[in-house]
């Protein structure tokens, strides 16, 4: 990771069609791990299950302890509507469901369910919905969430919601995302080469639900055997509806904002949403996987993991189910080379650096980048900024990091605001050419997470005033019903002196007195 | 296992400020070069005296501020700004006043202000400005180009240093042959005796396009320009705007009056703008910051070099021009800002 090759790009302003604006060309260090075909890894004892492995509202487990279940039974949930459904990877017994630690930026250890593995690996009964076609894509629809198919591309959303844009609006076009434009990544490029046929079935299954019959399939240049696979695989097909645009290799590409661009010149306006153009952008991983549900009947228990860098003995491509341990993926690619210095989940641009490999794999779990000594940069105090702008030509959301970095470093949060921080999509470009080696984006993170808290104790703050208000309008309305109701108890008292009535409520009103003051005592008469 | 974590991203950044100061350097030393070639080893000399003060300032400095010494002593931004400040000087200045301004750039202008990347002012130009309104006599001492002086009355080796380090020139020299005005210089005073262009063009001081001499200076100083876009030191946005705000004024005059007014090729050739569009406006931590406010920040000091050159009482304009539109860096940064992506759509 210390290959000085690479080199930023000119500016587009206007970014013409093919480009978007920004980004780095880095080295890309993918033969490392395309040179076999993907491995699938033998059965574990144990799996660790965090419950919550989609974006969206948390599961809730749907087992107890001591439970048997069988491969692909349902064992988490999320009762809401931004939710998806964990299935067991194999069949097995519950034998806790306990905190553990995750591949998590926070730290923090996630609630898991823990499944002792039986061995037979058996599935349980499953239907498929081999009909699709003549299904209601409600009904499509339906079954992606109940097979759990989230986003596999990082941002696990859950699949089923993207795939279901408001009733107003007309899907033009699917955008499938194989630009996997981190370096060290290839699990979708080797995915692209050995299953194109489930990906180009996948996205009709997704078309057939968006009711549309566009769809682009983007990818690099750099990935001809990729390319060479997909065109056979839509040549086989016979639906020449696919079309597939090969993009020169240039990081962050795969960003669904940066490819929307560079594959209409069109932008996402801030604040919305692809669709608001028209577009649906999944990746092809996902698509794969919802091939797999819908045809084949089987949840998403498994899923393709590049094992890569110096620090791994036989770096690869792994099919992983979900729950296995990075420490046992690590010793099925041979163990840790002598110089392993870091741990990383996802790349090394956006990817995060792990504390311990007793973490298990999850849906997001895309690449396990183990980096050797000399890939992992000697990072020296960073000098004052300069403000030389490299950070500002090579933004792909246009921002002026160097103003950000200003504001951000002296917690001047409103003013990063104002300077358009949360268009900052933290792909690290900004640290590459720096020369002062100011760790920007992180500044950004902490930026960003301070608006947040600040925008969450101003919602505290906001419903606790409400909150009062209307505690005060209740306390005035009472009081003014009791005033009503004293008002005409006096007048009628007043209208009918010396009727029974009128006796008798006097006579209740001393007694009342009377009892008031023995109650306080005379010392405090 | 466990493993020690980094935030992202895990690669290592290929620029260091070092880097960006070493190439601004090496992309000087041919303007020297040629200037060695037509005006003698003063600018040499003038640039030892010159570095050696921005050092010990520096280090003088970053101790009384409790600094580390190594990293910043090792940036060379010093250096440029003392290597900038000789360059501008007269080849033969007295070493004390190269000194003090030096001292006076990198305590004042840079140090007094937080040090590199506080400084709000071009050292190299308040030092220069400083000593060009205390010491105008000596500011105004320039040599007569090589290629227009007698053999017989070259200045040796032994005379320059003398000149320089006792602050006259030597009884033994001719110092009507060895020292003249600028072109701008001559330029600015033949206009004012009401002399047309053509006239004051006769004096062999003006070569081809500019000043002999000074032109060559100012190609090699383009060449080294060039390599600092091409290796990414510095972007195309300032050096062509102030090269086009100069040369578009002085066209606007020029075709209004060709007769009192220069061309603007010998604007942009001449004095200091080449320097200044290069090597001076261009320092990032004075100028704006973003593409579209470097366009107009370095529009704004080429109209201002013009009209100072030409309204103001000082032959050339680049120092003041370059701190005039240092002062606006905060109202440009504010106001011209790039649209950020998915902004502003209609």
């Amino acid at each position: 990771m210390t290959d000085p090759a690479f080199q930023d790009q000119e500016e587009q302003v206007t970014p013409k069609i093919g480009k978007f604006r920004g980004g780095l060309v880095l080295p890309e260090h993918k033969d490392l791990s395309t040179g076999r075909p993907i491995k699938i890894m033998p059965l574990s004892k144990r799996y660790i299950l965090p419950i919550t492995q989609h974006s969206g509202q948390p599961a809730v487990a749907e087992v107890k302890v001591g439970d048997q279940v069988l491969k692909g039974q349902v064992i988490a949930r999320t009762h809401g509507f931004v939710g998806s459904i964990l299935h067991a990877p194999t069949s097995g017994k519950i034998s806790a469901i306990e905190p553990h630690p995750v591949a998590h930026p926070s730290g923090l250890p996630a609630t898991c369910i823990v499944l002792e593995a039986d061995g037979d690996d058996e599935p349980i009964k499953s239907y498929k919905l081999e009909d699709w076609r003549h299904s209601e894509p409600l009904v499509v629809r339906n079954y992606l969430q109940e097979m759990g198919v989230v986003g596999l591309g990082g941002a696990v959303f859950p699949t089923h919601i993207k795939l279901t844009p408001a009733a107003d609006i007309v899907v033009e076009k699917l955008i499938l995302n194989g630009a996997e434009c981190e370096p060290y990544i290839s699990c979708d490029d080797m995915l692209m080469r050995e299953y194109a046929e489930q990906i180009i079935s996948g996205a009709h299954i997704a078309m057939h639900i968006l009711g549309t019959n566009k769809c682009a399939l983007v990818l690099e240049d750099n990935k001809p055997d990729a390319i060479a696979a997909l065109e056979k695989a839509i040549a086989d097909n016979g639906r020449e509806d696919i079309e597939i645009h090969a993009m020169p290799s240039r990081y962050p590409e795969g960003g669904e904002r940066q490819l929307i661009q560079a594959l209409t010149g069109k932008e996402v306006p801030t604040g919305g949403l692809p669709v608001d153009l028209g577009f649906i952008v999944q990746n092809v991983g996902t698509m794969a996987a919802v091939h797999n549900a819908v045809v084949n009947g089987e949840p998403l228990v498994s899923r393709i993991v590049t094992v890569t860098g110096k620090g791994i003995t036989h770096p690869g491509n792994v099919e992983v189910r979900l729950g296995t341990l990075f420490s046992e993926v690590m010793e099925f690619c041979g163990g840790y080379t002598d110089s392993v210095e870091r741990l990383i989940m996802g790349g090394p641009m956006m990817g995060f650096a792990l504390p311990s490999d007793n973490v298990p794999v999850i849906k997001r779990t895309n690449c396990i980048l183990v980096a050797a000594k000399e890939e992992v940069p000697v990072k020296d105090d960073p000098m004052p900024c300069i403000r030389c702008g490299e950070c500002a030509q090579v933004c792909p959301a246009s921002l002026l990091p160097q103003q950000l970095y200003w504001y951000a470093r002296s917690q001047d949060f409103n003013r990063t605001k104002d300077y358009h921080i949360f268009n900052c999509i933290e792909c690290g470009c900004c640290d590459l050419v720096c020369p002062s080696h100011i760790p920007l984006t992180s500044y950004f993170r902490f930026a960003k997470s301070e608006l947040w808290i600040k925008e969450r104790e101003r919602d505290v703050a906001e419903s606790a005033k409400q909150r009062f208000e209307a505690r005060e309008k209740r306390v005035e309305k009472q009081k003014a019903t009791l005033d009503e109701k004293r008002k005409k108890k006096r007048e009628s008292i007043r209208e009918k002196p010396g009727s029974e009535e009128a006796k008798s409520e006097i006579a209740a009103a001393v007694e009342r007195a009377a009892k008031k003051r023995k109650d306080v005592g005379p010392d405090q008469t | 296992m466990e493993f020690t974590t980094a935030p992202a991203p895990h690669f290592a950044p290929d620029n260091k400020v070092s880097l960006v100061m070493l190439q601004v350097l090496l992309a000087l030393v041919p303007a020297i070069l040629c200037y060695v070639w037509f005006f003698g080893i003063g600018i040499l000399v003038n640039i030892i005296i010159a570095s050696a003060t921005a050092v010990a300032c520096e280090a003088l400095m970053l101790k009384l501020r409790a600094r580390p010494l190594e990293p910043f002593l090792k940036d060379y931004s010093a250096i440029v700004t003392a290597w900038l400040l000789a360059f501008a000087l007269p080849p033969l200045f007295p070493w004390y006043l190269t000194v003090l301004g030096t001292a006076f750039a990198i305590v004042f202008v840079k140090h007094l202000y937080g040090g590199l990347g506080y400084n709000p002012f071009n050292p190299a130009m308040a030092g220069y400005v400083l000593l060009l309104v205390s010491f105008p006599q000596d500011m105004t001492q320039w040599l007569t180009p090589n290629v227009l002086v007698d053999a017989a009355d070259h200045l040796t080796i032994g005379q320059q240093l003398t000149t320089i380090f006792s602050g006259s020139l030597p009884a033994t020299a001719n110092v009507d042959a060895v020292t003249m005005a600028t072109p701008l210089d001559m330029v600015k005073t033949g206009l004012g005796q009401n002399q047309i262009m053509m006239e004051i063009h006769q004096n062999p001081v003006f070569g081809d396009i500019g000043g002999r001499g000074w032109e060559w200076v100012g190609n090699f100083i383009f060449l080294g320009g060039v390599f600092l876009i091409y290796r990414g030191v510095i972007r195309w946005h300032i050096p062509v705007t102030v090269l086009l705000g100069l040369g578009a004024t002085a066209f606007l005059f020029y075709m209004f009056d060709a007769g009192s007014h220069a061309t603007p090729a010998f604007h942009i050739f001449g004095g200091g703008s080449m320097l200044c569009a290069f090597f001076i406006a261009t320092d990032p931590v004075t100028a704006a910051t973003s593409n579209k406010g470097r366009l107009v920040y370095g529009f704004g000091i080429g109209v201002l070099i013009y009209v100072i050159r030409t309204w103001g009482s000082n032959p050339d304009g680049v120092a003041y021009a370059v701190l005039l539109m240092n002062m606006t860096v905060p109202l440009i940064d504010y106001y011209v800002r790039p649209r950020t992506y998915g902004h502003g759509l209609d």
